[in-house]
């Protein structure tokens, strides 16, 4: 069973130090981020009220979060009317203690699963398994990553790191039903893990997921994915148990019509995802019940910059423009979170008092271009420089150095990161921020360039 | 079981207010389009579906029975009820896992982003019937085709169980090469009916 990253040790100058030696990793990360890359400007640029629906989006998104008790209490009310039951978790250890239970009084010990960050961040697996019960993930990545016995590495393709030899070998180790004569085309792997999970979907009767959103008028549950485990998980056993943070909720009905935009264009880049399924309370006879997540987010509402960070879709477009992401890979987050909006989200959720998490608000050159291609416009670096000044200061400010030190190394990356004062001067203006201070302090600030540090890592990066 | 008047939901309703007291009030902004001004719906539906390397085909309504038949001879289908009688004998009870496919329409198409929509409403099966058979022939009258996806938002109803389908079954998780059909239908077919 894969690990949770709770308690990894490291912190992210050293674990992106690793990554950086890693060849095969890099080139990987390069590839796909590349790649998602250019297919989203595509079809985000196709729209022409992108900038109108990024706007609702952060504002609906806003709004919710303002009012987010009232809402949460309407989408209860939806829920139950519409048969279903809902259960409220202050924490991870609550959120597993009572899927543990609903399992259990079905008297089954195996479920499958549809990919969800929110029962990663928890540990559910192995929660489960702790207590008996078999979580078998059913999202072709994250079945590599399941039986690698490894982390994810990106929220949308969480076994980037890994290629094709590498996966055939890991079926061929740990499937038990893999062909002998399996090769490593992507075809054929796809293959494998269509007939070693056809069967399991077919006779599991317990299912977990989690959701996209939550529609608080309506109690309508949203799942967008693009193989059909999600459809298989949702649909097939005869108990569907959500595991869903308090965040992800939605006003109204209509309020898809704008996410239904967003967040497909940003995250894979296509105008639609293959498939969204939507369902509300007991579907055609089925035992629902929908595990509502607090888990920190309380805390990061009561954080006036902070909170924004709520507003996140999870499309993951912000890791695949971030130059640090890029050449860092995303173990190096220590988080089910990795990215721009992992090195927010993980230390507010988690507070700063380990080294990894105190040092997260650094994995950054504060160039921007994670805000610019965010669908709620959440400003990342904006948070970043307000978490810097919260850190605790010796442990963070090491760390800070070194990653400083890590971006700034060579001619080149102290190069970007000179162009990157641009943006930054307009935030902090004259001196940089925390630990950085100490760089700038000693040297002038470049003058503001001409070319930003975006529009040359769009570029050359 | 249920924690419903447990502590956790009044703690964290408690947080909650607690964290967004005085928080400022938040207008929303629904600058967007709600319409497509779009000249023909059938034509852009029908090439954005082929962009996800669906089959497509545009014909006449008096065409459709002939081309169906075409289509199903050979394959064990299964064909719920509530669809014209012209297309295709009932078949409702065959059994999923032993279907070569199925055969539906739809609640609604989206020109924009090539998508059908499914409702579970008469012609258009089970969820189950929809998922596990490898082929799926969906046919959809050109009445059904809106511009954009506010349009389909505001013509579907959120009591039903809906499934948004926009081409077959893909993943990109092996080094970012798309491979068609993992675990839904990997052929997918579409006849517009005009
Ligand atoms: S922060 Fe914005 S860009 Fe990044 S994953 Fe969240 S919604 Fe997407």
């Amino acid at each position: 069973m894969s690990a949770t990253f709770l308690g990894m040790p490291g912190d992210f100058p050293k674990n992106a130090a690793r990554a950086v030696q890693d060849s095969q990793l890099r080139y990987n990360l390069r590839k796909a981020t590349h790649t998602i890359r250019g297919k989203r400007a595509a079809v985000v640029d196709e729209l022409p009220d992108w900038r109108e629906l990024r706007a609702a989006g952060k504002a609906i998104k806003d709004e919710t979060l303002r009012h987010l008790d009232r809402y949460l209490v309407q989408l209860e009310e939806a829920v139950t009317r519409a048969g279903g039951h809902v259960h409220w978790a202050r924490d991870a250890a609550e959120a597993n203690r009572v899927v543990a239970g609903l399992v259990k009084a079905t008297g089954e010990t195996e479920v499958v699963k549809v990919k969800s960050m929110a029962t990663q961040e928890i540990g559910l697996n192995e929660a489960l398994a702790a207590e008996g019960i078999t979580a078998y993930e059913t999202d072709l990545a994250e079945l590599i990553v399941q039986l690698g016995d490894d982390f994810p590495s990106h929220i949308l393709v969480p076994a980037i790191h890994r290629n094709r030899a590498e996966i055939r070998e890991i079926f061929l180790d740990r499937m038990g039903d893999a062909p002998p004569g399996l090769t490593d085309e992507p075809a054929a792997l796809a293959e494998a893990a269509r007939l070693h999970l056809r069967e399991r979907f077919l006779r599991s009767k317990v299912a977990v997921s989690g959701a996209n959103f939550m529609i608080a008028e309506t109690g309508t549950l949203v799942v967008l994915e693009s193989e059909g485990n999600g459809r298989m998980c949702l649909t097939l056993p005869e108990t569907l148990i959500s595991v869903v943070g308090i965040e992800k909720l939605l006003p109204t009905w209509r309020d898809l019509e704008v996410f239904l935009q967003l967040l497909p264009r940003s995250s894979t880049g296509e105008r639609m995802n293959p498939y969204t399924s939507t369902w509300t309370g007991s579907a055609e006879g089925q035992d629902f019940h929908l595990v509502l997540l607090d888990n920190g987010r309380t805390d990061v509402l009561a954080d006036e910059v902070g909170r924004q960070a709520l507003r996140c879709i999870r499309c993951s477009a912000c890791l695949n423009v971030c130059p640090v992401y890029e050449r860092a890979g995303g173990h190096a987050y220590g988080s089910v979170y990795p990215g721009p909006i992992g090195a927010i989200l993980t230390p507010q959720l988690r507070g700063m008092s380990s080294e990894l998490d105190a040092s997260l608000p650094y994995a950054s050159s504060l160039c921007g271009a994670c805000y610019d291609v965010c669908p709620v416009a959440i400003d990342i670096p904006e948070v970043l420089v307000d978490l810097r000044a919260k850190a605790p200061h010796g442990a963070a400010e090491r760390a800070g150095m070194r990653v400083a030190g890590w971006i700034l190394d060579d001619q080149t990356r102290l190069a970007k990161a000179q162009r990157a004062a641009g943006r930054l001067r307009r935030l902090v203006p004259r001196r940089l921020p925390g630990p950085l201070s100490a760089w700038t302090d000693t040297r002038d600030l470049p003058e503001i360039p001409e070319e930003s540090f975006r529009d040359w890592w769009e570029r050359e990066g | 079981m249920s924690t419903r008047h447990s502590g956790a939901r009044e703690e964290i309703l408690g947080r909650i207010r607690r964290a967004v007291e005085g928080a400022p009030e938040v207008e929303i902004p629904r600058g967007y389009r709600t319409t497509t001004d779009v000249a023909d719906l059938v034509e852009l539906f029908a090439e954005r579906v082929r962009d996800y390397r669906a089959v497509v085909h545009v014909l006449p309504a008096a065409a459709v029975p002939a081309k169906v038949a075409e289509l199903v001879a050979g394959r064990r289908m299964i064909v719920p009820a509530g669809l014209p009688a012209a297309w295709a004998a009932p078949a409702p009870d065959v059994d999923p896992r032993s279907a070569d496919g199925v055969l539906t329409t739809c609640a609604v198409a989206i020109a924009e982003t090539g998508t059908i929509v499914l409702d579970t409403g008469p012609g258009q099966g089970t969820r189950e019937q929809t998922l596990i058979p490898d082929y799926h022939l969906c046919v959809v009258g050109a009445g059904q085709v809106v511009g954009g996806v506010p349009e389909a938002v505001a013509r579907l109803d959120p009591a039903r169980s809906l499934t948004w389908i926009s081409g077959p079954s893909a993943t990109s998780d092996i080094e970012l090469n798309r491979v068609e059909g993992v675990h839904g239908p990997r052929t997918l077919e579409v006849i517009i009916s005009t």
